[in-house]
């Protein structure tokens, strides 16, 4: 049990990583994207801006976090 | 042939070049490597050497201390296993449909990639401790020497640690080579980028004869985090059903776009943190992270 146990958490860590945020955060803009490609129109354009916004408030998060640490 | 359904619909110049990339046909340059072929190259190169710089490290504090048998003993179970999993994996990912492909490994990639480069951009602002090889080759020599006296034979300890770091270093490598590998029917050209960076690294490490301490680890890391991220951004939006401007071509403009942004977020996080507006860098065994769990990767 204990090593089944490990072993998910080992794979959450490795494919999640140290931020569940951004891996949400990428799982809800791709859905954005089929939702609009669905619907007939162009979805190209959702992916960019979003994955800046997640790189933005993964650093702001990371930064806020350092400032506390001060 | 192209089948007729494929070249139906308000674009069959576009539905034809994507059928034809999907299905392995030319689209590539004079030189016989398309772009995205050179990308998953380029990509896979660059993550494959920072890995097997670090592992070189440990392996070189193990077996200069220890054995050098028993650590190579450890680097060979290790890359058997890294091989066994590509070989395994690899076959399963190819018989995926191709938008299913795109759409898992756009979302692995970017969840890879930016975590690549949020680290990269913590240590370029100061806000995460850098990768000091020297240090880790220290620290993994004075390890070794408490390990307690080498047993005859099969060392266990360097077999292990040199098992465990190659194994480590190199799962995500592996991750990378199948991702990118599998979803351009390339996994052959991105094993060999994988090889060809672990030889040159071994190449130097042994030039060197000693952990290479001079490689610009964070910049190299860097640049992986934003070839992931935008081959991420460009095959998940693939995989979701969008259809990309100029298809490949669009990767002129993501991946230079990314690294633009990136650069900037960088540049603004270093000032930030001069003007004592953000904290300062984290000591050791703590970083300015949102978490601490990843044990691997950038």
């Amino acid at each position: 049990m204990k090593r089944a146990r490990a072993a998910v958490l080992g794979v959450w860590g490795f494919v999640v990583g140290d931020d569940w945020r951004t891996a949400v955060g990428v799982a809800l803009a791709l859905g954005a994207t089929a939702v609009v490609a669905a619907a007939g129109a162009s979805a190209w354009w959702v992916m960019p801006p979003a994955v800046l916004a997640l790189l933005a408030l993964s650093l702001r998060r990371a930064a806020r976090g350092a400032a506390r640490r001060d | 042939m192209w089948p007729a359904a494929q070249l139906s619909g308000p674009n069959p110049g576009a539905s034809a070049y994507r059928w034809a990339r999907d299905h392995e046909f030319p689209t590539s340059t004079p030189t016989g490597m398309s772009g995205a072929a050179l990308g998953l190259a380029i990509s896979v190169f660059l993550a494959c050497a920072v890995e097997a710089v670090e592992a070189l490290t440990i392996v070189l504090a193990v077996g200069s201390t220890r054995s050098w048998r028993s650590a190579m003993s450890g680097v060979g179970a290790a890359i058997v296993v890294l091989a066994a999993i590509v070989a395994a994996l690899g076959p399963a990912l190819t018989s995926l449909p191709i938008d299913v492909l795109r759409l898992a490994v756009g979302g692995l990639l970017l969840i890879f990639g930016l975590q690549w480069l949020r680290k990269a951009i913590l240590r370029s602002a100061g806000l995460k401790a850098k990768h000091d090889e020297l240090e880790t080759y220290e620290q993994e020599l004075r390890a070794a020497r408490a390990a307690g006296a080498e047993r005859a034979g099969l060392d266990g300890y360097s077999f292990t640690i040199a098992f465990k770091g190659v194994l480590l270093e190199g799962l995500e490598v592996a991750f990378i080579v199948l991702t990118f590998g599998a979803n351009q029917h390339r996994i052959p050209l991105a094993a060999a980028a994988a090889g060809l960076a672990v030889l040159l690294v071994l190449a130097a490490g042994f030039a060197a004869r000693g952990p290479l301490a001079r490689t610009p680890e964070n910049t190299m890391k860097f640049a992986v985090g934003v070839m992931l991220t935008s081959f991420g951004i460009f095959w998940g939006a693939e995989g979701a059903g969008a259809h990309w401007p100029g298809s490949d071509a669009a990767l002129l403009a993501i991946i230079p776009g990314l690294l633009i942004a990136s650069a900037a977020m960088a540049r603004i996080m270093r000032r930030s943190v001069r003007h004592g507006r953000l904290g300062t860098i984290a000591p050791p065994g703590e970083s300015a992270d949102t978490g601490e769990a990843a044990a691997l990767g950038a």
